[in-house]
């Protein structure tokens, strides 16, 4: 759970440069459970009661014509339920206009469900009185950097959210320093956002919400906007927020390879959870997923087709380096 | 290359008046702007001179950057120093045909010319020495009085700094936009003022609207991460006056005392 207590510098920062080195070995040894994953699982079956709840969830736009009159009802989420637990990588999956992004809007009381109803850290979002309780305990990061980013300085923008809670003015300022080193940003402080990569800006609205103090962060396609590298730094910076600090993260997406690293995939089609599970149990039914009009990693795609064609291949095999093992192991046989 | 542009103008350097509190440069200039009205003759004009001089050279900024504010009202300054050359009426010292000059008009002339100049360089002092977000805070802190009277003092200073933040985002854009209709044929150079006029429209319809999708995106933004008004709201950066501003609240109240006891002995 967030950790209220400041944060040692070193952790940080050894966190986010670990976890370049992890990742490339965290493909060769998926198949057992290290040291960190037992201590999350651990974690994670402490803390049962769950941060994002939602039951029978409902949301409808009515389309009006000029004279008010109802058009068109139009469902954009169609009874969802939803569990989620404190610490949990959530990936949410689907394609252009399948209900996603509205789902993520009601886990900040952005929008209010149609039928329904969404708890966030227990609280019905209905509720008008926890409205404010509700947007800090999730914090939102959108898809565009450049209109979420409200001061024309770094460090001012990421001071925005606590100067908007009342945080006094010191605290003000360890938290935007614990924040901007938790996205390795902190050397940016004094930049001016317009002169960042995408990349940067976008860890620059993540710091901006760490600082907020969330128990549990909602990234709304938080990469749509970005290229490769940008991509790849801004879900480093996520997972390392996940795994370091045990913040809960919803990442809303639509690149396959974003979600090789969540505890649990949701598919999503026509406002429908249509398939969910790890993303290995996801990935193995490629040809499910073609049907929902999405893509599968390409090493995935690859392992698919080779045992299509008769290779012996498991199924769900989700990185690169995951398939070269495999293939190596049946040369050699 | 629009990126680059720096609003407002102010001329980054590490000076005593750099580091004085916004609220106090606003103060500062009124209280010279309102001074140069006060003074009618050439005492009163070398009173004000060595002020602005003074603060002036405790900036550290070039002087030619004061200069440029001036071109601006080049055309304004002309006309009034021409009209009251000639329409002053007094002791006639030179005439040809209808026009007619009076000392009168002259010195009236030299004190108008003089007191418009010194206008626009004792306000570029301001500018050229403050960063565009301090002198929103510090409007919205010298105004903040206004709240009594239900002027909403927090949104305008709000309302500004973001116009701060998002003037390169669009210009940016309009940048994009122009090349995105000229590559279809748009032709924005050619034609009388008319169809200059017209030919923006292709340019301008799609920058409002982007306008409006970003600050659509942007109060969710805001709302997001628990904007709700200043009601309740702290700073990450409060403006606390230090002894410097006390200072030079002291200097300021010497120098306005000095001009009103000028104006009163004369």
């Amino acid at each position: 759970m967030w950790n209220y207590a400041r944060r040692d510098a070193k952790t940080w920062s050894s966190a986010i440069t670990g976890l370049t080195l992890q990742n490339e070995d965290k493909s060769a040894t998926m198949g057992m459970i290290s040291a960190r994953q037992q201590c999350r699982l651990y974690r994670k079956r402490e803390q049962s009661m769950g941060i994002i709840q939602s039951s029978k969830l409902t949301f409808e736009y009515t389309k009006k014509d000029e004279e008010g009159n109802i058009e068109e009802v139009k469902r954009a989420v169609d009874g969802v339920d939803l569990d989620i637990h404190p610490g949990q990588f959530i990936a949410i999956l689907g394609h252009n206009g399948s209900g996603k992004s509205t789902l993520a809007k009601h886990m900040n009381a952005i929008l209010l469900p149609t039928e329904g109803t969404m708890w966030v850290g227990g609280k019905d979002t209905k509720a008008e009185e926890y409205l404010w309780e509700i947007r800090q305990t999730a914090g939102m990061v959108f898809q565009n950097p450049d209109n979420q980013i409200i001061a024309s300085v770094v460090e001012e923008d990421v001071g925005f959210g606590p100067e908007n809670l009342g945080v006094p003015t010191l605290e003000i300022w360890d938290r935007v320093e614990e924040s901007l080193k938790a996205v390795d940003m902190l050397e940016y402080r004094r930049h001016s956002p317009n002169k960042l990569s995408g990349g940067q800006k976008q860890r620059v609205a993540i710091a901006g919400v760490v600082a907020m103090h969330p128990k549990c962060i909602v990234l709304d396609e938080p990469t749509a906007m970005l290229d490769p590298s940008g991509r790849h730094e801004v879900i480093r910076t996520v997972r390392a927020l996940n795994e370091v600090e045990g913040v809960t993260v919803i990442l809303i997406t639509h690149y396959m390879e974003e979600v090789v690293w969540a505890d649990r995939v949701f598919v999503m089609d026509d406002g429908k959870i249509v398939m969910q599970g790890t993303p290995r149990e996801i990935f193995s039914q490629v040809e499910t997923l073609k049907a929902y009009r999405l893509d599968v990693p390409q090493a995935t795609l690859l392992a698919w087709e080779l045992k299509h064609d008769g290779v012996d291949l498991p199924d769900g095999i989700l990185t690169m380096d995951e398939l070269k093992d495999e293939l190596v192991k049946r040369i050699c046989q | 290359m629009l990126r680059d542009i720096t609003l407002g103008q102010y001329y980054p350097a590490d000076s005593v008046i750099h580091k004085l509190d916004p609220r106090l440069k606003l103060i500062g200039t009124m209280v010279f702007l309102v001074s140069l009205f006060l003074s009618h003759d050439w005492i009163g004009y070398l009173a004000a001179t060595v002020f602005l001089a003074g603060v002036i050279r405790a900036s550290r900024v070039p002087f030619r950057y004061m200069l440029k504010g001036l071109k601006a009202i080049i055309l304004i300054l002309l006309i009034t120093v021409v009209f009251n050359l000639f329409v002053v009426p007094g002791d006639v010292i030179w005439e040809f045909w209808v026009l007619r000059v009076t000392r009168q008009g002259l010195s009236q002339a030299g004190f108008m010319a003089v007191r418009l100049i010194y206008l626009i360089i004792g306000s570029s002092v301001m500018t050229l020495t403050t960063t565009p977000n301090d002198l929103t805070d510090g409007l919205e802190r010298v105004l903040g009085p206004l709240r009594m009277v239900k002027v909403p003092v927090h949104e305008i200073a709000m309302i500004m700094s973001i116009a701060l933040r998002f003037i390169p985002i669009l210009l940016e854009e309009t940048d994009k936009i122009m090349k995105a209709q000229t590559a279809r044929g748009a032709d924005f150079e050619s034609g009388n003022l008319i169809q200059k006029a017209k030919s923006m429209v292709p340019l301008l319809v799609p920058l409002f609207i982007s306008a409006f999708r970003r600050a659509n995106d942007l109060a969710l933004a805001m709302e997001a991460r628990c904007y709700r008004g200043g009601a309740g709201r702290t700073k990450m950066k409060p403006l606390l006056y230090e002894k410097r501003d006390y200072a030079g609240y002291a200097v300021l109240a010497v120098y306005l005392a000095a001009m009103i006891a000028i104006r009163i002995m004369r």
